[in-house]
């Protein structure tokens, strides 16, 4: 890949993506003419209401009251000793509903209030952001249905029983590899036949601009806060921040505040499943190529035909065979640096997070602390890494039990 | 220029209108598209819309999906489809031919590639439906100096001033979808549909194809009265669905007999 110009004097990450919803090569528009109107009607709205006093004010107290923002900066002290450097946490695991997810679909439902929508619908793959949409639904009062992949149900039980609760419907979506790309499939589709009174919550930085955009700015809380934070406890930034990257909503959310701090060093971990070499993994940064997909340009799983091939990873929230645009795009300018994280070195994160510190991650953020415990190993102990936990790993116990050879 | 624009000037001289069915190539077997292509022409079949298989057709309903699905389980992907294409024009030169796909498999053989080997198989137009004007430009050009016609959707959302950004682009034919919906939908409103093609045709000079929600000859009459070109797809990849396991031969008298029966229900209104 050729490498774009950038001064880093002058280049403003803030000012992406541009008015076509791109960064550089990748996002865009890449859906069916019945979507355009939609997409432009939420790209105007989204347009107005992200500057608009009232909106803002309502959003940022709903993170506050309901979802109990500011998230904690937690200093992980036994793992730092135990790792050779100082880990801290960003604490998006104890958000209400339990992961970064919440912040987003805040934001996309009090649009989807002012655009006057009686309906929502969302895709998930872990179920977290299932979760969220049908928490805010519920409190929303609006009809709330949910698209999962049929492997996904089966090894998300409890999330799904939650979003049963919250009064969600969930859909089971057989086609395809039954994971979380067709149920984003199922749920566009839904979107084009209902477009009328239903508004899409996609989970993540992904799909067609204006998505990548404002789900970006719903979860850069995360990253803002946590800039604060680190500059209020230790009196500097970080060396490097490490997030888990499945869409890569959680991700950008805590990188963006740092874009411009060309000394933060910013690292993605993706799915690297049985190992980038096996052909099983879910990484399309470290191991695919550009492509189209969901709306947008960016990177891919695919085969010679262009057929985008089935992914694997022990985490269903990162088992997607694309990528926000955005990372492509910071992947390509060298700002970030996207790696795999294999399934046994998430498990054994998995174990040292609740070992050392008494916090069940998600497999997903299990995959970040791995990548921090790689670098940790060429730091030294004055070195700072801030990893977003991006979220509670209650839902996960079946899988890891199952994994281990244990019944509950 | 390709075969399109002179099969409507003739079916203007002949005041018909075109009849456009829809397969996805490879369905039900690869082995089997290229004598189901020449049953639709025995049966009055104008011209004929090719799905190039894809493993994630979000804007197709569940019937045209797993047409899709089917024809990957022979791993049918763009190369083969233009193959397809070269042994049905060793005995058909004059039927035009419109692949309808998703734009990554196009990007993974290439644009350019693709025109220069579409255009040599005998392909005639190119309908992607995941690429919106917007993100046409460079696609359209490369089409236009090969002489294929780049095919566009306009949708029941589409306003007039995206009509125009269409037009532009837009040669061969538009196609209105005639539903907000996936392939496949069902109710379809005749009397709204004629005020919106009277609509693009106050913008678009070019002739207009509908489709979605056709499903038998009634439908494809009262379409029929409005419309330039009629286009099948749901209902005819149902026979396939229904037929395809069977003797190949039962499945091309199937799909020829339903062709000639909306082709009279055509020419009789
Ligand atoms: C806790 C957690 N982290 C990360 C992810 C991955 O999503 P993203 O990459 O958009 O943050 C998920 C998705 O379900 C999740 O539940």
């Amino acid at each position: 890949m050729k490498a774009p110009m950038r001064d880093a004097n002058t280049f403003n990450f803030a000012q992406f993506p541009d008015a076509h919803g791109r960064f550089g090569e990748f996002g865009g528009k890449y859906v069916a003419e019945t979507l355009m109107e939609p997409i432009q009607e939420l790209q105007d709205a989204y347009a107005h209401f992200r500057s608009d006093p009232e909106f803002v004010r309502e959003f940022e107290t709903d993170l506050r009251d309901y979802v109990g923002r500011p998230s904690a900066m937690y200093f992980a002290a036994r793992m730092s000793e135990a790792y050779g450097t100082q880990i801290w946490f960003k604490r998006e695991d104890l958000n209400h509903t339990g992961a970064h997810k919440i912040n987003n679909a805040i934001g996309q439902a009090l649009l989807a209030k002012r655009l006057g929508k009686t309906r929502i619908i969302a895709e998930t793959g872990a179920g977290q952001h299932g979760v969220a949409t049908a928490t805010v639904a519920a409190r929303l009062g609006l009809e709330c249905v949910i698209y999962m992949g049929a492997e996904d149900i089966e090894r998300q039980q409890p999330n799904v029983f939650r979003m049963k609760l919250l009064g969600a419907t969930v859909v089971s979506v057989e086609s395809g590899t039954r994971t979380l790309k067709d149920a984003l499939n199922e749920a566009m589709r839904d979107w084009v036949t209902n477009v009328d009174n239903t508004f899409y919550i996609i989970g993540t930085v992904a799909g067609p601009h204006p998505y990548p955009q404002m789900v970006r700015d719903f979860q850069s809380v995360i990253g803002t806060e946590a800039r604060a934070q680190l500059l209020e406890k230790t009196g500097r930034l970080p060396d490097a921040v490490v997030a888990c990257v499945g869409g890569g909503s959680n991700a950008i959310g805590i990188f963006h505040a740092f874009l411009n701090d060309e000394r933060v060093a910013l690292y993605g971990a993706e799915a690297g499943g049985d190992g980038i070499e096996t052909g099983r993994h879910a990484a399309p940064l470290s191991a695919g190529r550009p492509g189209v997909l969901h709306g947008m340009r960016t990177y891919l799983m695919e085969d010679d035909d262009g057929q985008i091939i089935g992914t694997h990873s022990i985490s269903a929230g990162l088992d997607y065979p694309g990528v926000g645009p955005e990372h492509s795009w910071l992947k390509d300018l060298g700002r970030v640096t996207y790696d795999g994280i294999t399934d046994d070195e998430a498990m054994s994160a998995f174990h040292d997070v609740m070992r050392f510190e008494g916090i069940i991650p998600a497999l997903e953020s299990s995959h970040a602390v791995a990548y921090a415990k790689k670098l940790a190993s060429l730091y030294g102990k004055d070195k700072i890494i801030l990893v977003n936990l991006s979220g509670r790993g209650d839902k996960d116990i079946n899988t890891v039990a199952k994994l281990e050879g244990i019944t509950l | 220029m390709s075969r399109i624009s002179p099969l409507f000037e003739q079916l203007r001289t002949d005041k018909r209108t075109a009849l456009i069915p829809y397969i996805t190539a490879g369905d039900p077997t690869p082995g089997a598209t290229v004598d189901i292509m020449h049953a639709l022409v025995a049966g009055g079949a104008d011209a004929i819309e090719l799905g190039v298989p894809f493993s994630d057709p979000m804007a197709d309903g569940p019937v045209i999906a797993a047409a899709h699905e089917r024809a990957l389980v022979h791993h049918v992907g763009l190369r083969h489809v233009l193959g397809m294409v070269q042994v049905f024009r060793q005995s058909n030169q004059h039927t035009p031919i419109i692949l309808m796909g998703y734009q990554n498999p196009i990007e993974a053989m290439g644009i350019a590639v693709f025109a220069e080997r579409a255009q040599a198989a005998g392909v005639d137009g190119v309908l992607t439906v995941d690429l919106p004007p917007e993100e046409a430009n460079t696609a359209a050009g490369i089409y236009a100096a090969v002489q294929i016609d780049p095919i566009f959707l306009i949708a029941p959302t589409t306003h007039a001033d995206r009509i125009r950004i269409i037009a532009k682009l837009a040669t061969g034919f538009v196609y209105y979808v005639s539903l907000k919906g996936v392939t496949g939908a069902q109710n379809l409103d005749t009397q709204a549909l004629a005020e919106r093609v009277r609509a693009i045709r106050q913008d678009c000079s070019l002739p207009v194809g509908v489709g979605f929600g056709i499903r038998d000859a009634p439908t494809a009459a009262a379409v029929g009265q409005v419309a330039d070109a009629v286009i099948i797809g749901s209902a005819l990849v149902r026979i396939i669905a229904e037929l395809g396991q069977g003797d190949p031969a039962t499945l091309q008298q199937k799909v020829q007999a339903f062709m000639t029966e909306i082709r009279s229900a055509l020419d009789r209104s």
